[in-house]
């Protein structure tokens, strides 16, 4: 076993980990942040997507001890000082842009990481950056409206469509 | 997976001694080495993480060429090759995911070879050099056959050096579970000739079609490919696409690159 340490949604998390020891691993059952999901543990479904020094990645194709030292962000760390839900969150809530909710974490993050990079992505950008996050409930396109609103985009137009 | 140590040096030498224990593997951005270690697959005792190595991050521009260290994401590679070699950042920003290209590494993706990856068709198709700790690789002797490399047991892909053509595109359909190419052509024109690089779609992995790039080299243009056909004989078959529809969209995907080409 090997001592890993980061930061963990702003906060300091440390904990033993062996080699193989996933990052969604270490999150989930050593620090109990069992919002990242893993859905298909074969990179391919995106559920476990957080964010590694600000940067999307797939939390089971990455080993704990990758994560040394890194500022880690996970779905736990999105919600507002006071607990209301950010911008995105409450978008999906407004746009029903979840159904079951299960890759609803992975959605969220890397929205977050889209609008970091591009504040207002047209339809198709958005729809290019969640190549590698599936929502088996088919919910795509009201996942789509809602990071459109959440980017303060008018969505009544692909409301209509 | 079965349990591993893991080591993540700061200096080419100390990954070269690292990777001297038996059993050792290098570490790329683990996008294919880690699922590939789930699937108990592949057992090493040690991994070694290359990340660590400032010395292999980054992307240059040395005269006719750019340069790539062998730890560089296709992220990066997507955003600081885009003004020198557009072609090439084109290719590295259509690698599977926006996720996977956050940690995927090219020197991570020459190492393995996948018949289906993108890097290989840049790397043939421009005529790259492989840069290792100890030596230097044309492309041409790099690829050997699907997942089959000239790198020797420990030896690391330090740097990728890119000759700049005129114009070139990467053109690829997806097969859309993997996001792999299904079939995908790098073409790069040079003052010297025509280059075409097929991946996806042989058997024997990256290949050059080279009665296209004579025809190429003499007219660049989509037309100059009329007539020309690849035998199916050793391509890939299965339940994505048959070898004869592989064959069929090597000319469709090289026409396509021509097109596009800027």
């Amino acid at each position: 076993m090997t001592q890993v340490s980061m930061t963990v949604n702003g906060k300091q998390a440390s904990g033993d980990v062996e080699g193989r020891t996933l990052l969604v691993q270490f999150l989930r059952d050593a620090q109990g942040l069992t919002g990242s999901h893993v859905g298909c543990d074969t990179s391919q479904c995106g559920a476990c997507v957080v964010h590694v020094d600000g940067q999307a990645v797939k939390a089971c194709t990455m080993l704990a001890l990758e994560a040394e030292g890194a500022e880690v962000s996970t779905i736990e760390g999105q919600a507002n000082a006071d607990g209301s839900l950010n911008v995105i969150q409450q978008a999906f809530q407004d746009h029903h842009g979840l159904q079951c909710g299960f890759c609803t974490p992975g959605m969220v993050m890397s929205a977050a990481a889209l609008l970091k990079d591009n504040p207002k992505p047209t339809e198709t950008e958005v729809r290019d950056y969640l190549e590698g996050n599936i929502c088996r409930c088919t919910g795509y396109h009201n996942i789509v409206k809602a990071i459109l609103a959440a980017s303060g985009q008018d969505v009544s137009a692909i409301a209509a469509e | 997976m079965y349990n591993f140590d893991f080591v993540k040096p700061a200096t080419v030498d100390e990954a070269v001694k690292a990777l001297g224990d038996e059993d050792a593997q290098a570490l790329g951005g683990g996008q294919t080495l880690i699922p590939t270690l789930k699937q108990r697959l592949a057992s090493p005792s040690k991994l070694v993480s290359l990340t660590g190595i400032s010395d292999m991050q980054g992307v240059t521009k040395d005269g006719d060429s750019v340069v790539i260290g062998g730890g560089t994401t296709h992220r990066v590679v997507a955003e600081d090759a885009a003004d020198a070699y557009p072609g090439l950042a084109g290719l590295a920003g259509r690698i599977g995911d926006p996720a996977v290209r956050n940690r995927g590494t090219i020197g991570g993706s020459l190492a393995n070879n996948d018949p289906s990856a993108c890097y290989p068709a840049a790397a043939l198709g421009s005529g790259a050099t492989i840069v290792t700790n100890t030596r230097e690789i044309a492309a041409d002797d790099y690829f050997q056959g699907m997942f089959t490399t000239a790198l020797e047991e420990g030896e690391i892909i330090t740097q990728v050096r890119f000759p700049i053509p005129k114009v070139s595109h990467y053109s690829k359909i997806a097969q859309p579970a993997s996001r792999f190419p299904l079939v995908a052509v790098f073409v790069a024109q040079y003052a010297g000739g025509v280059r075409v690089a097929v991946t996806g779609a042989s058997n024997n992995g990256v290949f050059r079609w080279s009665e296209a790039e004579a025809a190429l080299s003499q007219n660049f243009a989509a037309d100059a490919l009329e007539g020309l056909t690849l035998p199916a004989d050793d391509m890939i078959g299965d339940l994505h696409g048959t070898a004869a529809y592989r064959a069929h969209l090597v000319g469709v995907m090289t026409r396509r690159a021509v097109t596009a080409a800027s």
